[in-house]
């Protein structure tokens, strides 16, 4: 059977579940690109790079560390902040999994129901979805395969994504920071961040405290 | 189609869970699966299909089961409420009806337990609502079915029928031929069922009365082994509440407030349920050690089914063999999902195809035919139905008159 690679889109109308076409996910100790299985080492390194050479690298995290259920989760978004401090890149939650009614505002937040929506009006071209539960990230990978250009990646806490471009599984505090260290590696060897420049966005429950500036 | 998931003899993922190597109130060890049946030593027990279902569930750490009677699964049923007596499982209700029971089956699930439950036949028709709803949301609940006729005029005779109906509902479907698979089946089927990038239901099926009603030698792991707790936390979904974030789900249905975007949203959630039981394969094949067993398969005349038509088929090859007409077997055990590749690969070089099946549909044959190229090498029977019998006898003189060979019944 012939390899599917899972890789940036749009891809298609609806286009097919990753395992559905036989890809498989890695086993402990590793990782997959584009749908091959390849040692987590290798993964960290080509996951820096697309990072570094993307103009709007944004981290969706997802509900399982935006709330502090652990302190494991605490410890991990601590993390978390430091990688997107390192880069720079944009956060941009997924905080829930409800539908946005009447509608989402795509600036400051993600949703699995209409992913797409986000990347488009960000222009996001690489994301990491951390801390997502495996089910939405799922469909919301699927999703944005379909319609955008996005190169997608999954830090996952279980056992990875066949539907991201890139995944890697039991992504602890350790495996986000070892990502983190490959993006201050590269850079020290040379590797220019092409982001675009912009201010985090910072909200409270009674609205900006900090406005998004693109 | 899928892939050949080439394993190299690894075995499923060992489990982490905190409370392996504890002892449960009742002093069995929660063990890893492949402690249970790799290391530990089995022992021959001569039992019904119906008490094995109940040694299973012994072992099997099961939280919630709720019973509903209908036969040939109510000893079953009766046999699990004697073991909640024992205080082997938290919870145990009979329910309202079997579509009462899958949506009981659904809340226990919902709130964390591992749940487990028997239906049948008609049972397994007024409760087909819930299945694709727990495949959808994510519920790893099992229930074994213990198949018979569906139709009218009633049959409580065994009848593979309402597999047909199981097959696109997300849920796994296993098939078993022996007591002893289905002892080894109903065990294992949870550790597939609930891995997180599976986590779907699982319908472990047998033939009614012929597993469950007769007596067979079962090889059972020791008794005061079980299986490590169901873990929900994790589940690749929240916990499904009506009222709160993150889910909300009940209160805020996507598909209910339609555009474009939503649809797509509930397309791309059916492909996640086929993809979480294309996963399980990996899974499954280190447990069941394939998803088919192969005899002579690289023979011109082939059978290949599944249940108790493959024990039939057995002792019809030895008949066949004596009469000097060689022909080989393929095991299917996993229904869902289907074993393409494997099929593909172990019918590669057979002219003559034969798929003897316990219903009138002959959905199994079906399947292989959608499966392989040249399928007009399959042959759709023999088949019973009703709760008829499948004697060898039958299966003999249906491939010697296909094959052209004279017989005392087809030259009359």
């Amino acid at each position: 059977m012939s390899h599917y690679e899972v890789k940036a889109g749009p891809e298609a109308f609806l286009p097919p579940a990753a395992a559905t076409m036989g890809n498989i996910l890695p086993d402990p100790g590793e990782a997959h690109i584009g749908g091959k299985i390849v040692p987590e080492e290798e993964a960290y390194e080509h996951a820096a790079r697309k990072i570094l050479g993307a103009k709007v690298p944004t981290i969706f995290p997802g509900p399982l560390v935006l709330w502090k259920w652990n302190d494991h989760v605490a410890a991990k978004a601590k993390a978390i902040r430091e990688l997107a401090n390192e880069v720079p890149m944009r956060l941009i939650p997924m905080a829930d999994y409800r539908p946005k009614y009447p509608k989402i505002d795509a600036a400051v937040e993600i949703n699995p129901n209409h992913p797409n929506l986000t990347i488009w009006h960000n222009k996001i071209d690489v994301c990491i979805f951390i801390g997502v539960h495996c089910h939405q990230a799922n469909l919301a990978l699927k999703m944005i395969r379909a319609s955008t250009n996005c190169y997608t990646m999954a830090m996952c806490a279980m056992a990875g994504h066949e539907d991201a471009c890139l995944s890697f599984r039991d992504a602890d505090l350790e495996k986000i920071q070892r990502l983190t260290a490959a993006v201050k590696k590269l850079k020290a060897e040379g590797v220019e961040v092409q982001a675009n420049s912009f201010t985090q966005f910072q909200m409270d429950r009674s609205g900006f405290v900090v406005e998004p500036v693109n | 189609m899928n892939k050949q998931v080439d394993l190299k003899g690894k075995r499923v993922i060992a489990s982490k869970h905190v409370k392996l190597g504890q002892k449960n109130r009742k002093g069995q060890t929660y063990t890893d699966v492949n402690d249970i049946f790799y290391k530990a030593e089995q022992t021959p027990n001569f039992l019904t299909g119906s008490e094995v279902i109940k040694e299973a569930i012994r072992r099997a750490s099961v939280g919630t089961s709720v019973a509903y009677p209908i036969t040939p699964q109510s000893e079953a049923a009766a046999l699990i409420g004697e073991l909640y007596a024992e205080d082997y499982l938290d919870e145990y209700f009979r329910g309202e009806s079997e579509f009462a029971v899958m949506g009981q089956c659904a809340g226990a699930s919902f709130g964390g337990h591992r749940v487990f439950t028997t239906t049948a036949g008609p049972g397994t028709l007024r409760a087909m609502e819930n299945f694709p709803m727990w495949a959808g949301s994510r519920l790893p609940i099992q229930v074994c079915v213990t198949c018979r006729g569906i139709n009218s005029p009633l049959s409580i005779q065994p009848d593979t029928l309402e597999m047909h109906y199981l097959l696109e509902t997300g849920m796994l479907v296993w098939h078993a031929e022996t007591a002893q698979d289905l002892y080894d089946y109903i065990l294992k089927g949870f550790i597939v069922a609930e891995q997180p990038d599976v986590h779907v239901p699982i319908a472990v099926c047998c033939d009614g009365f012929f597993v469950t009603h007769t007596k067979d030698t079962v090889d059972l792991s020791p008794e005061e082994l079980c299986l490590t707790p169901y873990n929900p936390y994790e589940s690749p979904v929240t916990c499904m509440d009506m009222e709160i974030a993150p889910y909300r789900m009940m209160r805020d249905p996507f598909v209910m407030k339609s555009n474009y975007i939503n649809y797509s949203t509930h397309a791309s959630w059916q492909q996640e349920i086929k993809a979480a039981v294309e996963r399980s394969r990996k899974h499954t094949i280190a447990l069941l050690d394939g998803l088919i067993d192969e005899h002579n398969s690289d023979r011109e005349i082939l059978i290949v089914t599944s249940g108790t038509a493959v024990s039939q088929s057995r002792e019809a090859i030895r008949l066949l063999e004596e009469e000097g007409i060689k022909v080989g077997l393929v095991k299917i055990k996993t229904v869902r999902p289907f074993p393409y590749e494997e099929i593909k690969r172990a019918t590669k070089h057979a002219k003559h195809i034969f798929v003897p099946e316990f219903n009138v549909a002959g959905w199994m044959a079906r399947e292989i035919k959608s499966t392989i190229p040249d399928n007009e090498r399959v042959y759709c029977g023999p088949h019973v139905a009703g709760g008829m019998t499948m004697p060898s006898e039958v299966i003999v003189e249906e491939i010697k008159t296909h094959l052209g060979i004279k017989t005392a019944q087809n030259s009359r």
